[in-house]
């Protein structure tokens, strides 16, 4: 098995099979459970298959998957499809999710949305055209008291302002 | 001044760490436990306490320990409630950040109560970050001999593991978060059986929230007569509140149930009133989900007594008059905000939410929000206010988790209290839309992704 290609565009969808420090790192998640219970390994999985496929799960990965766990891909499928943190298409090399409900809301984070959605050149729920930004409105991240806010892998960025917005994308433009 | 039982030790340099964390007494409570205490003690302490869920429902902890089914041969399971995800709270998030020790403590404590070996702290996937910092407290009191086999050498082995979830809402609720850790879609179970006889992997289960369980080590110290002792009535200890909206100060604050809801609004020491010298106009005390209280029922219950920060207070007078306390997750709005606006919003929040198992909430969530759609942005009729009142009656209790009523709480709530805000969208279509919050378009094209 190796790398599978989208046969119109040429690009790689599913970058398998994992490397062994993954692999490793799957081996120890499944030891949290009972015997016969590694299913309960796949949400941690499909976070790490994620970030390891360039922030997306395609279907080779998602089957790759069910393999390791010894589970059938539509029990992958079902999961992934479920849970909002799971990308089932391409993505931008940086994804802002930025807070849409109530308590961001009463400071301004419709307008944040709308002033990201100019700075990147880029529709909430689309990837701009240099490939480098993917928006996505989100529901409440649990920082309300520090909004509004987006989500940037791992991380947060809080109390946005315009200024705040203009020097974070300047610098993920220059990284 | 309210005592600081959970936050005591939040500013200390390197606090994050194990040895500072223990040289201010930290992992007493499982020395004391484990060498001097028979799990059924500790049990007993927790309910004299007179400690509530944290999480929301404010179900009685000891209560909720007693009910744990022991059956020969079945291992039992503690799962941490840490995918805090209701809209106006952050308060596990603070403290799991701050005080990663604190949690592992209580962890380690309430399993030897409840006998269980393995226990899981099933948090949020989007506070990944927090992933890593809980892991690295875990494998510190690993090293101390703190977890482990034969943990300080009384026989008791626990393993505590951290388990991120994938983003959703759904997965708070305690049947729903024991699917997703199963490995499943988070589609929460019909009860009876519940947890405490069939949890996780059909073994008996106990599900509580990060401050729950990080309220037990200081119980264990100090006895459980002691912390009834703060509080008020049945409101006993103290509780995180998440303060957010538009107020001075917004942030975690640790309270003594039964403090004045003005001083905790008003006075510098929390909320520090409203921001930029404007109108208070309505409260969210507990989570989105909790009904909305204008100013003018906010302060004084139905009888005329001061309003309260505690379970019985802020309900008071029942949905007619007052609200809940909730998850603790305090949202103001000042006279700039708009009611229906933000009841579109929530119930956005709601059908996006919606795990799509029960008819009543799956539908009546997006008819809700279509409904609400039109008002806003100036197409409603007055039929259409009676006509969401009706929905949303529809859609509370006829679920078979409380995603529906927490769905339908606010909607309700909203139009008991500011029937004429709905009117004036009716009235006004055309200023509706010119109001529109100084954006260019309407933020319902945001799609869903």
């Amino acid at each position: 098995m190796g790398n599978t290609y989208d046969t119109r565009t040429k690009e790689v969808t599913a970058k398998i099979p994992f490397p062994q420090d993954l692999l490793d790192k799957i081996e120890e998640i499944t030891k949290r459970y009972p015997a016969g219970k590694q299913k309960s390994a796949l949400i941690p999985v499909l976070h790490l298959a994620q970030k390891h496929n360039d922030g997306w799960l395609s279907i080779p990965v998602m089957d790759y998957v069910a393999d390791l766990l010894q589970i059938t891909p539509i029990e992958v499928y079902e999961v992934a499809t479920f849970y909002t943190m799971f990308n089932l298409k391409p993505v931008g090399k940086y994804v802002l999710e930025v807070c849409r409900t109530g308590p961001c809301c009463t400071r301004g984070a419709e307008k944040m949305i709308e002033y990201i959605e100019q700075k990147t050149n880029c529709k909430v729920g689309g990837n701009s055209a240099d490939g480098l930004f993917t928006i996505k409105a989100v529901e409440c991240l649990g920082a309300c008291g520090y909004a509004p806010m987006l989500q940037l892998g791992d991380s947060f960025v809080e109390f946005l302002t315009e200024e705040k917005v203009d020097s974070l994308i300047n610098e993920l433009k220059n990284k | 001044m309210s005592k600081k039982l959970l936050l005591e030790h939040i500013n200390v340099p390197n606090i994050l760490g194990f040895e500072a964390y223990r040289s201010k007494g930290g992992y007493t409570s499982v020395e004391k436990a484990l060498k001097t205490m028979s799990p059924e003690a500790i049990v007993e302490e927790v309910k004299k306490s007179g400690l509530r869920g944290r999480g929301g429902a404010g179900f009685p902890t000891g209560m909720k320990w007693s009910f744990l089914a022991k059956p020969e041969g079945i291992p039992r399971y503690l799962v941490c409630n840490a995918d805090e995800s209701e809209p106006g709270t952050f308060k596990d998030r603070y403290l799991m950040e701050k005080l990663p020790h604190l949690l592992v403590e209580g962890m380690i404590v309430s399993s030897f109560a409840l006998g269980a070996n393995t226990s899981y702290i099933y948090i949020r996937g989007e506070y990944m970050w927090i992933v890593g910092i809980l892991e690295k407290a875990v494998a510190e009191a690993k090293a101390n001999g703190f977890l482990g086999k034969n943990i300080l050498g009384s026989g008791y082995d626990l393993e505590l593991y951290v388990q991120p979830g994938g983003g959703a809402y759904i997965c708070g609720e305690e049947t729903a978060l024991l699917e997703s850790l199963e490995g499943k879609r988070g589609n929460p179970r019909m009860k009876p059986p519940f947890p405490a006889v069939k949890g996780l992997w059909q073994s008996p289960t106990v599900v509580n929230n990060v401050e729950t369980i990080a309220a037990v080590p200081w119980i264990v110290n100090n006895t459980g007569d002691e912390y009834a002792k703060i509080g008020i009535g049945k409101s006993t200890g103290t509780k995180l509140i998440s303060a957010s909206g538009n107020i001075n100060r917004p942030g975690v604050y640790e309270i003594d149930l039964g403090l004045p809801v003005d001083e905790f609004l008003n006075s510098d020491e929390y909320c520090g009133g409203i921001a930029n010298g404007k109108k208070f106009k309505a409260v969210v005390p507990g989570g989105s989900s909790v009904p909305i209280l204008p100013a003018e029922l906010f302060y004084k219950t139905a009888n005329g007594e001061s309003r309260l920060m505690s379970y019985e207070s802020l309900a008071d007078g029942g949905f007619a008059t007052g609200s809940m306390l909730g998850s603790g997750g305090f949202i103001v709005y000042d006279e700039d905000q708009c009611v229906v606006r933000n009841t579109w919003n929530f119930t956005r929040f709601y059908n996006h939410e919606s795990c799509g198992q029960c008819s009543p909430c799956r539908e009546g969530t997006g008819w809700m929000l279509k409904v609400l759609h039109k008002i806003e942005h100036g197409q409603g009729n007055m039929e259409d206010i009676d006509l969401l009142w009706d929905i949303q009656r529809r859609i509370e209790g006829n679920t078979i988790c409380p995603l529906g009523d927490a769905a339908a709480w606010p909607v309700a709530a909203a139009i008991r209290h500011f029937r004429e805000e709905f009117e004036w969208h009716v009235k006004n279509p055309a200023e509706c839309m010119v109001r529109n919050y100084g954006l260019k378009k309407s933020t319902l094209e945001l799609s869903f992704n």
